[in-house]
């Protein structure tokens, strides 16, 4: 089975009417994987027992006709736990982890019928816009096998955009869904802050990160959010509103929508011309279906990366505390002394863009520092936040470009951290300010595709749906499929 | 402000962290840009504006006082490289316990 050619609902409807059965429908995922992984590198750990047991198990009792994902595989990003699943972040650190217990995500995916396939590849502990921090592995993006998939939620796009799985599940915390998704010609959610319980994720910047999922087409990506979205108890920063069903009105089309263009993210001096040349023709053909496209000014978008370097690094360096050799993960063998287990096993089982956030997160909270460096990037926080809704009292959504680049080489700016970290100026904001985002290809630049960014207000989703779905039924990147050209 | 190396292996030794000394030389350079960049804030004026420290203003979220099953200890254990006696084991913290030295 290859995925591109199916969206969920057709899936659902294949499995429903026993054309295909769960189980044909899981081997047929394995010998694709098998067939196509050599060369992306997607996956880090595959499930296929269990994947098997269940599907002949949802075969047994009966694909639910109501529910559109029952039956259906999903891949599942390696910092999210996995219950019995190695669970690694990509690092040296967790190589050997098992969880005790599944995400939110994952039980709620598993409730709603969906089999986990495995665990995908990404950057270490989520830091990265490559995926080459991976400790484990390298990921290529399936347009061009010598470029990277984007990151940190690398494996995620790769899989998906390669036709391994339908769905998979991403977090972003600056950038990580979107970027990827973009650089692979995906559909990829950052959902509202709070949307989405994060009991499970292993946390990075816990004020920042929200897990979301990456698909083929935009209504597929709102069923898949219908399913992980929620309060849950066992995450106090978790929602306490409503849920709505995010596919409700998504074909109302976009006459009289006010379409906000934040002037600060079309760079017109930008080397690749071909990525604010497509977003420019998707407002064209957005006023050409009745939207109505409204210049907006968020000021304080050039301090987004110094204002989110500070606080996710900060955060970053409070939670990677608990990993100490002590009660699970790498510990050093060349032990003296209990000292010698935090430190020696911390410098061994991270690696260097783990370690750079880390001493940056130390410093920019270390006394003398810290009014600063910490305090002035939440202050900077509050102005940034303050943009995005000033911005929306007079516009629906904000359209604009995702990324300044299409898909780099592989080895192209690793040796460069500063390079890579700028590389997430038209992310980072969404972040801080915990507003909704949605990546969803716009075109394409020399056969690689480009990402386009629909921001909404706070909780609503809804409305970015409704605008990607509209466009995604306007155009047709859809019918381009990855070459798998490239490579060694 | 420039970083230096000592600084450097200040903060490494508030984070527990080791940094080689044969890499300490490049990995203060790197650490110094990083700092100079973020430093762009400095010329961002923040009088009186309060901080934004939480993705989400919510506070004091409560469940109900109920009594919950736990994780079994058991399980808990599965990830821990040394146990005795139902507790982890790490080396001796004073020493080899003050029988030699």
């Amino acid at each position: 089975m290859n995925f591109l050619d199916y969206t969920l609902e057709e899936l659902h409807e294949k499995l429903v009417n026993k054309e295909l059965t769960a189980v044909e429908l899981m081997e047929s995922v394995y010998e694709n994987i098998e067939k196509t992984d050599e060369k992306v590198g997607a996956f880090l750990t595959l499930s296929k027992d269990e994947a098997l047991a269940a599907a002949k198990e949802a075969d047994e009792n009966g694909i639910d006709p109501d529910n559109v994902l029952s039956g259906l595989p999903v891949g599942i990003k390696d910092n999210i736990s996995t219950k019995g699943v190695r669970t690694t972040a990509a690092s040296k650190m967790l190589e050997d982890f098992v969880p005790v217990y599944d995400a939110t995500v994952v039980q709620k995916l598993k409730q709603a019928g969906m089999i986990s396939v495995g665990k995908l590849n990404m950057d270490e502990f989520a830091m990265g816009g490559s995926t080459e921090n991976s400790a484990l592995k390298i990921t290529r993006n399936p347009w061009d096998l010598s470029k990277v998939p984007g990151g940190s939620s690398g494996g995620s796009a790769a899989a998906v955009a390669a036709g391994q799985v339908p769905v998979s599940l991403g977090s972003d915390t600056g950038g990580s869904i979107r970027q990827p998704a973009s650089f692979t010609g995906l559909v990829g959610m950052k959902p509202t802050y709070g949307r989405v319980s994060r009991y499970g994720l292993i946390a990075f910047g816990s004020s920042l990160d929200q897990i979301g999922p990456f698909t083929r087409t935009v209504k597929d990506n709102a069923l898949v959010l219908n399913a992980i979205s929620g309060t849950d108890d066992r995450d106090g920063t978790s929602y306490r509103g409503e849920t709505p069903d995010f596919t409700e009105g998504i074909d109302k089309g976009v006459k009289g929508l006010r379409i906000g263009v934040p002037k600060e993210y079309f760079n017109e001096d930008a080397k690749e011309t071909a990525i604010v040349e497509s977003v420019r023709k998707a407002l064209d053909l957005y006023e050409e279906m009745g939207a109505e496209i409204v210049e907006v000014s968020l000021p304080h978008s050039k301090y987004g990366i110094p204002a989110y370097y500070i606080i996710a690094s900060s955060e970053a360096s409070s939670n990677l505390q608990r990993f100490d050799g002590i009660r699970y993960g790498y510990r050093s063998e060349d032990i003296g002394s209990l000292e010698d287990i935090y430190v020696k096993s911390r410098s061994e089982g991270f690696g260097l863009e783990v370690k750079r956030r880390i001493m940056l997160g130390t410093f920019s909270l270390s006394s003398g520092f810290y009014d600063a460096h910490f305090k002035k990037a939440a202050q900077a926080r509050t102005l940034i936040r303050q943009d995005f809704e000033k911005a929306f009292e007079d516009v629906d959504v904000l359209v604009a470009p995702t990324t300044t680049s299409t898909a780099f080489e592989i080895g192209g700016k690793i040796e460069d951290p500063l390079a890579m970290y700028m590389a997430d100026v038209l992310t980072v904001p969404v972040n801080l300010a915990g507003v909704p985002s949605l990546s969803i290809p716009c075109g394409f630049s020399e056969d690689l595709p480009i990402g386009m960014q629909i921001i909404g207000k706070h909780f609503d989703e809804q409305t970015i749906y409704r605008a990607a779905y509209a466009y995604e039924k306007a155009t047709d990147h859809l019918d381009k499929k990855p070459s798998f050209k490239g490579g060694e | 402000m420039a970083i230096n190396e000592e600084t450097v292996k200040q903060v490494a030794k508030l984070a527990k962290l080791e940094i080689e000394e044969e890499s300490i030389h490049a990995f203060t350079k790197e650490i110094d840009q990083i700092v100079d960049m973020v430093e762009q804030l400095e010329e961002l004026d923040t009088e009186g504006v309060e901080g934004t420290y939480h993705g989400l203003p919510q506070k004091n979220v409560w469940r109900e006082d109920k009594v919950q099953k736990g994780t079994d200890r058991e399980e808990l254990f599965k990830n821990v490289k040394t146990r005795k006696d139902g507790y982890i084991e790490v080396p001796a913290m004073f020493d080899n316990g003050g029988s030699e030295a």
